[in-house]
C-alpha cells in the first residue's frame, strides 16, 4: 500500500500463537454500567501503596482525590464515581494477597460531571510540569504492567531522548482494547503525543501497530497533524512483539543492553492507550477514573470492549455480561501474560486489560510433564536467545544463581512462549518467574546484611 | 514420540520382508526387552513407570535394526537391557542420557559378541517365512551355529576384497547388513515424515551426508582405485539408518542450530575416517557415540548471543 514503511527489520525467534481477537474487534468501546459498590486496592500500580486522605463516611465526588503518591514511584486515587467512603479495610487483589484498599458506594443517580482540577498546557508547560501533572492524574501503564508512567517518562540526567514510541502492537491474543482506542481517540492520542514530546524532549514520535490491525493504522497515519513530527509503522504480527524492547529492536533494529532501559538507546517507549489517557486528562487536570477492559472468551455472552470504572468488582462485570454455566477459567490479561484469577470478589483496576473466561471444553486440565528431551523448541521461541531447556533444568535442582550469574535469567520478562511450544508441557515460565523471585530476595538480603 | 515408531515402520516391515521370521523375532524380543527393563527400574526405584512414553520401545526397535538378521534372540535380549539400564537409567532417566542409548546397547554387544554381531545371513532366502535360523534361536551362553551365512556386506567386501557393490541394489536395500539398515530408501522416507511432523531436526541427517558425500568425493577423486565412490559411500552400511535415526537423538545431539550443524559434520568426518583408514568397515556407530560425547561441549561453544549481550562478555 506504500501508505506505511513495512518493517523489513524484526526481533529473533518468537511465536505465533491463534489470535483470537476478531469477536470483539470491531466493536466500539461502549460505557458498562455502575456498581452500586467499588472496591479501590491502594496498591494497583508497581511500586509504594497510594496513602489514603479520606475517611470512612465521606462522601466524595467523582473525581476527586482518594489517596496521595506514596512516594516517588507511586500514584495517587482519584473516585471513579460520586459517593461514600463505606469502608477502609483489607480487600483481595488479583495476586491472592489482601491488600488496604476503599469500599466506595456510589450514589445511585450520581452525575456524569467530573470534578477537574487547574489544566496544563501542552505549548506553554515545563517537562517538570507535565511529568508532575502525569502523576497527579493517577496514570500508569495501561497496557497491563500498571508501572507508574511519569517515572518512565523521566529522562534521567546525562541521557538523550531521540524517539518517543507509542506501542500499539497489542500481541497478546484476544485483547482488543488498544485496537479499539486507536480507531476511537486519535484525537486524544495525537494530544498526548504533543504533551510526551515536549516531556521528552524527542524530535519524533513512531506509532508501532502490527499487521493486524491495518484499520488503525490507516485511521492514525491519515490524522497526524501537520505540524507534528509522527509516523506510524506496521510491523509483521509476533509475539511478543509488545514489549518494549522486542519492539524497539523491530522499528529500529537496535537491542536494548541487557539489564538496560530503552532510554540507553534513546527511546522511550508507552503504550497508545496511556498516552490517549494522558492527551484526555491533562488538559483538565483530571485524574484517571476508568478504563477499556476487553471482555471475550468462549464463555462470555456479551463480548465487547468495554470502558469501566475502575474498582468494579469482577463478579459484577461477569454477571453484567453473562458467562456461559460451565465456565472454569476466568483470567485478567491476556492468554500469554495474564493470570488466572482465583477470587471474584477482586476488582478491575488500571492494569486490568482484559477479562476472558473459558469454558471447560478449551480448559485442558494439566497434561502430564515429560521430561524435557532437548528438542530445542523453546530455544527457538525466546525473544531473548536465552537457554530455557538449561534454565529448566537448573531451575529443578533449584540452582537459582547459576542460572541469574551464567544464564541471564533476570532478562527473561516472562513472554511465555518457552511454555507455549514445550512439548513435554514444562511450566518453563512459572519456573523463571519463581527462580526471579528467590534471586530478587537474596539480593535484597544480602544488601540489608551489607548495611547492618 | 509414537511418531518416531511410525517413521521407522517401514524399514522394519522391508527388514522382516528381506530376512524373514528371523528378524521379526529379532525386533520384538529388542522392543519387548527395553520397555520391559524400563518398566522394572522404574518399579524398582519406585518411580513411576514410564515405560508407556514411547521412548523405550524406539530404543528397543532401533537397537533391533542395527543388528545381523539373524543374531541369538538371548544377546539382543542383553543388549537391550544394556541400552536402557546403563545407557539411559544410570544417567537419570529420559532427558537426561549422554549418549544414544541403543547404540550404547550395540557398542557392548559388539565388545562381547564380535563373531555373532559380524556374522551375516542372506536376504532373500527361500522359506525364510517359515524357517527360523538357527542362531536366531541359539541357547544363552552357547556357541550359535549358523545354517547359511552370507557373503559380507557390501562395505566389508569392499573393505577387505576390493569389491564395491551396484549403487541401485544399495539404495533399495538388494544386500546384505543389519536387519534395518538395508533399504536406504524406506529410511529416507520415515526421516521425511518426522520432518514434516516437526519431530527431527532436518540439519543433521543433511549435514552428516553433505560431509560424507563431499569428504569420500574428494578422496574418490584423488585415487579411485582405493576410494570408494560417494554414492556407495553414502547407500551402504548403518550410514542412513544412523544419520536419520540415531544422529538425530535429540537428547544427545546440541539444542541450538549451529551446534547441530557442527555436531553433524564431525559425525560425517568420523564414519569417512573410520571407513576409509580405520581397522573395521563400519564406523557409524562409534562415530556417534563420540559425537554425542562432545555435544555438551560444541552446545556451550556455540551459545547464541543473548539479547542485549555483547558475545565477549559472555564467554568471559
Amino acid at each position: 500500500m506504500g501508505l506505511f514503511n513495512f518493517g523489513h527489520k524484526t526481533f529473533r525467534h518468537g511465536i505465533h500463537p491463534p489470535e483470537n481477537k476478531s469477536d470483539t474487534n470491531g466493536l466500539p468501546i461502549r460505557q458498562f454500567a455502575f456498581s452500586p459498590l467499588l472496591v479501590l486496592p491502594v496498591a494497583q500500580h508497581i511500586g509504594a501503596p497510594s496513602k489514603i486522605i479520606v475517611r470512612e463516611g465521606q462522601e466524595v465526588m467523582r473525581g476527586q482525590l482518594l489517596a496521595e503518591a506514596g512516594g516517588y514511584v507511586s500514584v495517587p486515587l482519584h473516585a471513579p464515581v460520586s459517593g461514600r467512603v463505606r469502608k477502609i479495610a483489607n480487600v483481595p487483589t488479583a495476586k491472592g494477597e489482601m491488600s488496604t484498599g476503599i469500599y466506595l458506594e456510589a450514589f445511585p443517580a450520581s452525575g456524569q460531571e467530573v470534578l477537574e482540577t487547574e489544566g496544563i498546557d501542552w505549548a506553554t508547560a515545563t517537562p517538570e510540569e507535565i511529568l508532575q501533572g502525569v502523576q497527579n492524574a493517577g496514570i500508569v501503564g495501561l497496557g497491563g504492567a500498571a508501572f507508574p508512567t511519569h517515572v518512565k517518562l523521566k529522562v534521567p540526567e546525562g541521557k538523550h531522548c531521540e524517539v518517543l514510541m507509542l506501542n500499539g502492537i497489542e500481541c497478546e491474543p484476544y485483547l482488543t482494547t488498544d485496537h479499539r482506542v486507536m480507531l476511537e481517540q486519535a484525537e486524544d492520542i495525537f494530544m498526548g503525543i504533543r504533551y510526551l514530546l515536549r516531556s521528552t524532549g524527542a524530535s519524533r514520535a513512531i506509532i508501532g501497530i502490527e499487521a493486524n490491525k491495518k484499520d488503525a493504522a490507516e485511521h492514525l497515519s491519515g490524522n497526524i497533524p501537520e505540524d507534528m513530527p509522527v509516523t506510524v509503522e506496521v510491523v509483521p504480527v509476533k509475539y511478543p512483539q509488545g514489549s518494549e524492547k522486542m519492539l524497539i529492536t523491530s522499528l529500529l533494529g537496535k537491542e536494548v543492553p541487557s539489564g538496560g532501559l530503552p532510554i540507553e538507546v534513546g527511546v522511550v517507549v508507552v503504550n497508545v492507550a496511556t498516552v490517549a489517557e494522558i492527551g484526555r486528562l491533562l488538559p483538565h487536570g483530571r485524574g484517571i477514573q476508568e478504563r477499556v477492559v476487553t471482555i471475550t472468551g468462549p464463555g462470555v455472552e456479551k463480548k465487547g470492549n468495554y470502558l469501566i470504572p475502575i474498582g468494579t468488582p469482577l463478579r459484577f462485570v461477569l454477571e453484567e455480561v453473562g458467562v456461559a454455566d460451565n465456565v472454569s477459567e476466568v483470567y485478567l490479561g491476556g492468554p500469554m501474560m495474564g493470570m488466572a484469577v482465583s477470587n471474584l470478589d477482586i476488582s478491575i483496576t488500571k492494569g486490568t486489560s482484559g477479562i476472558l473466561a473459558f469454558t471447560d471444553n478449551e480448559v485442558q486440565r494439566a497434561d502430564k510433564v515429560y521430561p524435557c528431551i532437548k528438542c530445542g523448541d523453546c530455544l527457538d521461541a525466546c525473544p531473548l536467545s536465552l537457554n530455557p531447556s538449561q534454565l529448566g533444568i537448573l531451575a529443578k535442582f533449584e540452582a537459582y544463581d547459576e542460572m541469574a550469574d551464567n544464564h541471564n535469567l533476570m532478562d527473561c520478562f516472562e513472554c511465555g512462549s518457552c511454555s507455549y511450544v514445550c512439548p513435554s508441557n514444562i511450566p518453563l515460565v512459572q519456573y523463571f518467574r519463581m527462580s526471579k523471585a528467590v534471586v530478587r530476595k537474596r539480593a535484597a538480603a544480602k544488601k540489608d546484611a551489607a548495611n547492618v | 514420540m509414537r511418531n518416531v515408531v511410525w517413521a521407522m515402520l517401514p524399514a522394519s516391515a522391508f527388514a522382516v520382508y528381506a530376512f524373514g521370521l528371523s528378524v521379526f523375532m529379532l525386533l520384538v524380543t529388542s522392543t519387548a526387552a527395553a520397555v520391559l527393563t524400563e518398566h522394572l527400574l522404574c518399579r524398582w526405584s519406585g518411580q513411576e513407570s514410564t515405560a508407556d512414553d514411547w521412548s523405550a520401545a524406539i530404543t528397543g526397535l532401533l537397537l533391533g535394526l542395527t543388528l545381523p538378521p539373524a543374531f541369538p534372540l538371548w544377546m539382543a535380549f542383553v543388549g537391550s537391557v544394556i541400552a536402557i539400564s546403563l545407557g539411559k537409567f544410570a544417567f537419570g532417566g529420559l532427558g537426561y542420557n549422554t549418549f544414544n542409548p541403543a547404540l550404547v546397547g550395540r557398542a557392548v554387544l559388539q565388545a562381547a559378541f564380535p563373531a555373532a554381531i559380524t556374522t551375516w545371513h542372506p536376504a532373500f532366502l527361500e522359506g525364510r517365512f517359515t524357517e527360523i535360523a538357527s542362531s536366531t534361536l541359539a541357547l544363552p551362553f552357547m556357541e550359535p551355529t549358523y545354517d547359511a551365512v552370507s557373503g559380507a556386506t557390501p562395505l566389508s567386501a569392499f573393505k577387505f576384497d576390493q569389491v564395491t557393490t551396484d549403487s541401485a541394489d544399495l539404495a533399495l536395500g538388494l544386500i546384505s547388513g543389519s536387519a534395518g539398515e538395508t533399504c536406504a530408501l524406506l529410511i529416507v522416507l520415515g526421516g521425511i515424515y518426522l520432518v514434516a511432523r516437526k519431530m527431527m531436526n532436518w540439519r543433521i541427517p543433511v549435514a552428516i551426508l553433505l560431509t560424507v558425500y563431499v569428504l569420500s568425493g574428494l578422496m574418490h577423486w584423488v585415487d579411485a582405485e582405493v576410494y570408494p565412490s560417494p554414492v556407495f559411500m553414502l547407500f551402504s552400511g548403518g550410514l542412513m539408518l544412523g544419520a536419520v535415526f540415531m544422529a538425530t537423538d535429540m537428547v544427545a545431539s546440541p539444542l541450538t542450530s549451529k551446534g547441530v550443524v557442527v555436531y553433524g559434520v564431525l559425525i560425517g568426518l568420523l564414519v569417512v575416517v573410520i571407513r576409509l583408514w580405520g581397522g573395521l568397515p563400519e564406523g557409524v556407530m562409534y562415530a556417534i557415540l563420540l559425537a554425542n560425547a562432545l555435544s555438551p561441549h560444541i552446545e556451550k561453544a556455540l551459545q547464541p548471543r543473548v539479547y542485549g549481550t555483547v558475545k565477549k562478555a559472555k564467554a568471559a
